[in-house]
């Protein structure tokens, strides 16, 4: 007999909530780190910060368009944050990960764009009188207070997805307790790869570089490891990944994206090549674990049950 | 609150003439599929297949068949189960999920903003979206109906009372002889969703069955969503941290190294 999730219907989040986790999950990973160096980095750091509040903001706009376009009625899109009966009274779910990730999400959007902002304006890039005068506000120790919650902010959009995901009954997703970490974890590296590709064209010195690229190192391993206790703790639901996914989740997520970027480490290539890599291995886990499980209400509908 | 309503199903007088499925459409005039252009399964009588946005009742037909003289059919009119403990209630963030005051489940259409968490949230499979209005839809016990005293449409059509509606204290008591009945004659039957002690605080909608709930499609063990929470956040929150430290640690080795004179600016790289 099949376990019993997959006796529950697919949702259908394929090609806007795909992309959605991953650039989700990339801006706020990219966010966490440019607050680590923001808080504790050197002077040399900057270029890299002010790339990952770039990366952040972009990236959170990006995912929650996302999000928007993908509900099936977009114009309610608010219906997540007030009550549409009571407005402005807040709608809010405390053990509904869908629910405080819409407004994490917001904040931590918000955040991501006074950061930004706040370093535009000390790069002396910003035209807009408006724009000066806010990025302008947001410097020293409020600086250090918006990039502090908005880094753990963003540690937080990275990882809520995957506990969205297990947060329901579905095959796989709901089948192991790992997958909130994986993408988190996952999130964090992407972001570290981001900001490789993204923070040279900043003025990024080679120092930087190489310290995102330890760090990139040591969370693919992390990454790894969370992998491994993420198909254990599948048990027999794993045979589900005897299909094309399971290809996917081999040769694109664990070979391409982990250990091919950590040997490149280890052979100390450029660093630009191992951080593609990374970025690739990060968009085909959410597709290979997104889908994988989307398609088995197929096999359900297809099986009579 | 008013007394909890529900459907008792009993499986073994269904005669699968989709007289529920019909009235149920036409009652809530949900729309046909595919522009009404028929579209047969192909590999079964039922052409149905599934719950979904615009089928709200379904008469599964379960053809158990080994060869042309061997072989039995089973059929069950399935429906959304109205949890009393209900995952999708749980999960939704537009507050479109209501408890009605018969301790039944509905989707508030004008709030539903179909983001499809319920969806992925049920473990029975019963919502999904209605094309034509895009928003998640599933029985909803006829609130409507049942606001003016009036009976389900689909209980109210079903010919052979497979479908019984009423209190569900009194429809327990009813499934309970029922089940004794069929035991003395011999037969395996068991009730699905009945107790309150069991999966889910019990099934407003429960069946009589006479083979495994797997076999009807339905989980064994159905359960809530929301206890995957805890664990799942728990493990993230760690790994927040193993990345915290890991990246404190990275600086302090760079900062150490520094100190030490092993890599000083401009220093041998293999960035670009």
């Amino acid at each position: 007999m099949p376990p019993d999730t997959f006796f529950s219907g697919a949702p259908h989040w394929t090609w806007f909530i795909i992309p959605y986790f991953f650039v989700g999950g990339l801006a706020g990973g990219a966010y966490f780190l440019a607050a680590v160096l923001d808080w504790f980095g050197h002077a040399e750091d900057r270029p890299v910060v002010r790339t990952g509040y770039d990366v952040a903001a972009i990236g959170i706009i990006i995912s929650g368009a996302l999000l928007t376009i993908d509900l099936g009625k977009p114009l309610r899109f608010w219906h997540m944050l007030f009550q549409s009966a009571n407005f402005p009274t807040i709608m809010f779910k405390g053990w509904s990960p869908i629910s405080f990730g819409a407004w994490a999400i917001l904040v931590c959007g918000l955040f991501a764009v006074l950061s930004a902002l706040g370093a535009r304006a000390e790069e002396g890039q910003l035209q807009s009188a408006a724009l000066r005068a806010v990025g302008g506000a947001v410097r020293g120790g409020v600086a250090k207070l918006v990039t502090g919650v908005g880094g753990l902010l963003g540690l937080f959009v990275a990882g809520y997805t995957g506990v969205l995901l297990s947060v329901t009954n579905r095959p796989i997703w709901a089948d192991s307790p790992w997958l909130g970490a994986l993408f988190l974890v996952s999130g964090v590296s992407t972001g570290a790869a981001a900001l490789i590709v993204f923070a040279p064209r900043r003025g990024a010195t080679t120092r930087s570089l190489e310290w995102l690229s330890s760090f990139d190192t040591r969370a693919l391993v992390t990454e790894l490891l969370v992998l491994v206790l993420f198909i254990v703790s599948l048990g027999a639901v794993n045979r589900v990944w005897l299909s094309f996914w399971g290809l996917l989740l081999v040769v694109g997520v664990l070979a391409l994206g982990i250990l091919w970027p950590l040997r490149l480490h280890a052979k100390r290539a450029p660093v630009g090549q191992a951080a593609r890599l990374v970025l690739l291995g990060g968009f085909l886990l959410r597709v290979a674990t997104m889908l994988a499980s989307e398609g088995i209400d197929r096999y359900r509908v297809a099986g009579g049950m | 609150m008013a007394q909890a309503m529900g459907f008792f199903t009993d499986t073994t007088v269904c005669i699968g003439c989709k007289a529920c499925e019909v009235a149920c459409k036409e009652w809530n005039q949900l729309p046909a599929e595919n522009g009404g252009v028929r579209e047969l399964s192909g590999d079964s009588y039922d052409n149905t297949r599934k719950l979904d946005g615009i089928h709200w009742r379904h008469v599964r037909f379960i053809e158990q068949f080994k060869g042309p003289y061997d072989g039995r059919w089973l059929m069950m009119s399935d429906v959304c189960k109205h949890c009393v403990q209900a995952g999708c209630l749980d999960v939704c963030p537009t507050g479109a999920i209501i408890r009605t005051q018969f301790d039944t489940v509905v989707i508030q259409s004008d709030v539903c903003n179909g983001c499809r968490a319920c969806i992925a949230a049920c473990p029975f499979g019963v919502i999904d979206i209605n094309p034509v209005s895009g928003t998640a839809q599933k029985c909803t016990l006829c609130y409507d109906r049942l606001q003016v005293g009036l009976e389900p449409a689909c209980s109210k059509a079903c010919p052979t009372d497979s479908i019984q509606f009423g209190a569900i204290s009194e429809l327990r008591t009813r499934a309970e002889k029922r089940v004794a009945q069929l035991k003395s004659q011999g037969v395996d039957a068991q009730l699905y969703g009945a107790s309150p002690t069991g999966p889910l605080g019990g099934l407003n909608s429960f069946y009589l069955l006479v083979d495994k709930p797997e076999v009807y499609g339905l989980p064994a063990h159905p359960e809530l969503p929301s206890q995957n929470l805890r664990k799942s956040a728990g493990l993230s929150v760690a790994s927040a941290a193993v990345m915290g430290v890991l990246a404190l640690v990275g600086l302090r080795k760079r900062r150490m190294d520094e100190q030490a004179g092993a890599s000083g600016p401009g220093g041998t790289s293999h960035a670009s």
